[in-house]
């Protein structure tokens, strides 16, 4: 299909709540060269240099699954420390303050709220869309503006006001627009679903391996010590 | 704007894809895993697996063939076939399913769907629906068939679909019985009586010959989505072709080519 990347790369820590599947998402990143770990416990993040959060689902529920499993502090701790983050569907809405959909209180991280898709002609928006770039991003490299990759929700991320522009990295349409990419500092997060959306995808999610390899190298020393909670160590 | 989606569809019978007319004379089509990745290459935007035994014991010989197929082909996957409670549903997802489709169950206990959809979400419940023309009446009336075509229900098609749409199906899969294998065109009457009353995505199957079908069952039909089997398995036509049919009639269909270098 497209290039394997090399065996023994970035140790990427895979998030495992409960909300979802994640044999697709522990694939895709295996095919594309990351050293994949499914993590459910704080402790299990130690070594790990890049952390993606996947899920479906509700935001409630999900937040109560991680706080149970006592993971909301290490993982608000991991974005502040700048260390590399990929959220993918409910992943990136969890970054935001809040969901309307059941008015669960999220991770704050970016402003603005979950809400339900605007003039949406069908709900779940189910399908191949075109996610049209408003930013360049590593994330995005070779692939083509417009690219279509596979769509799952019926919810999106809205930034507030003035924080969209900065945040934006691309813009879907399905009857209202929608926000599809974000990046904030060494935080992403995409909409859809990358390990769904064959080779558009795996390049995406290549992408990430590469730009978080060069991240984690590059801010590893100086952010690892920083009340890291023994997330530092390194590989 | 959404693309229309083409879904090859590979009815699987002990752990071979399988194909018939009407449900019944079937032909060896391949190992499923292998077909699904070759069109998965090609272009396809879905796979949907049909497990036709839909016996307890053939199973995991279909868990193993999905696992297969997600390790190799990394878009949406969607099985049907015999799942009759979330435990089994939460099995075939497990095995790297995106979607369960429940057709004969689903329509035994219409609680299903709902209890699935609760669990799992309703982007991941499909509810097949198997459709015949009743002679004669105007308006056009269908009746759904359960247990692969076999049995007959006192069901209007129509009124399940609108019915398992508010009970948290995320799409629904319309194959026309009447057409099934047939290679004479979709029934688009059918398509479009449901999917103008239903807010869900339409899958139309049955009856695909030519890349003018496709075409008719998304204008005429308003079918969300497009599903084939022997015209792909048998090579009469490329999935590639099928959609350049589908952009020349100017349908926003995905390019292979989102890949740059």
């Amino acid at each position: 299909m497209i290039l394997a990347g090399p065996r023994g790369g970035l140790s990427v820590a895979v998030v495992d709540y409960g909300a979802g599947n994640l044999v697709s998402i522990e694939q895709a990143l295996t095919f594309v060269g990351a050293d994949v770990r499914v993590v459910s416990t704080p402790a299990e993040l130690d070594g790990a240099r890049a952390l993606v959060v996947p899920g479906v689902g509700a935001a409630r529920p999900a937040m109560r699954r991680l706080t149970r499993a006592g993971l909301v502090d290490p993982l608000l701790r991991w974005i502040a420390l700048g260390r590399p983050y990929l959220g993918i569907c409910l992943g990136l809405q969890l970054l935001f303050d809040a969901s309307d959909e059941d008015g669960a209180a999220t991770f704050g991280v970016i402003r603005g709220r979950t809400v339900r898709l605007e003039d949406a002609p069908t709900l779940p928006h189910i399908g191949w869309n075109q996610v049209e770039r408003q930013r360049d991003h590593a994330l995005f490299a070779g692939i083509a503006d417009r690219a279509d990759l596979y769509f799952v929700h019926s919810y999106a991320g809205r930034p507030d006001g003035v924080g969209r522009e900065v945040i934006t990295l691309a813009e879907t349409e399905h009857g209202g627009r929608f926000v599809s990419a974000v990046d904030r500092g060494n935080v992403l997060g995409v909409q859809f679903h990358p390990e769904r959306s064959g080779g558009t995808g795996l390049r995406l999610l290549g992408n990430f391996v590469r730009w978080a390899t060069a991240v984690a190298a590059g801010a590893g020393a100086e952010l690892s010590p920083v009340g890291a909670g023994g997330t530092g160590g390194g590989d | 704007m959404l693309s229309r989606r083409v879904i090859p569809c590979l009815d699987v019978a002990n752990g071979r894809v399988v194909k018939g007319t009407r449900f019944v004379d079937l032909v060896d089509e391949g190992d499923p895993a292998e077909l699904a990745a070759r069109y998965a290459d090609e272009g396809a935007d879905e796979i949907v697996f049909l497990d036709i035994n839909a016996a307890p014991e053939g199973r995991g010989t279909l868990l193993d063939v999905v696992e297969r197929t997600a390790r190799r082909a990394f878009i949406p996957l969607t099985v049907g076939g015999g799942v009759r409670s979330t435990a089994e549903m939460r099995d075939v997802l497990r095995a790297g399913a995106d979607k369960v489709s429940l057709n004969t169950a689903a329509v035994t206990d219409p609680a299903l769907v709902a209890r699935c959809a609760r669990r799992f979400g309703s982007q991941a419940v499909v509810v097949a629906i198997d459709a015949r023309r009743r002679p004669g009446p105007w308006p056009a009336e269908w009746e759904v068939l359960v247990r692969g075509g076999r049995d007959t229900t006192s069901l209007d098609a129509i009124s399940w679909a609108v019915r398992a749409a508010d009970l948290g199906a995320g799409e629904l899969l319309v194959t026309s019985i009447d057409r099934d294998g047939t290679q004479s065109g979709f029934d688009t009457e059918l398509l479009r009586a449901i999917a103008d009353r239903v807010g869900v995505p339409v899958i139309a199957s049955g009856g695909a010959a030519e890349p003018q079908d496709f075409i008719r069952a998304v204008v005429d039909g308003h079918a969300d989505a497009v599903l084939a089997a022997s015209i792909f398995h048998r090579r009469i036509h490329a999935i590639a072709d099928v959609k350049s049919a589908m952009a020349a009639a100017g349908l926003p269909v995905r390019s292979a080519a989102g890949v740059a270098a």
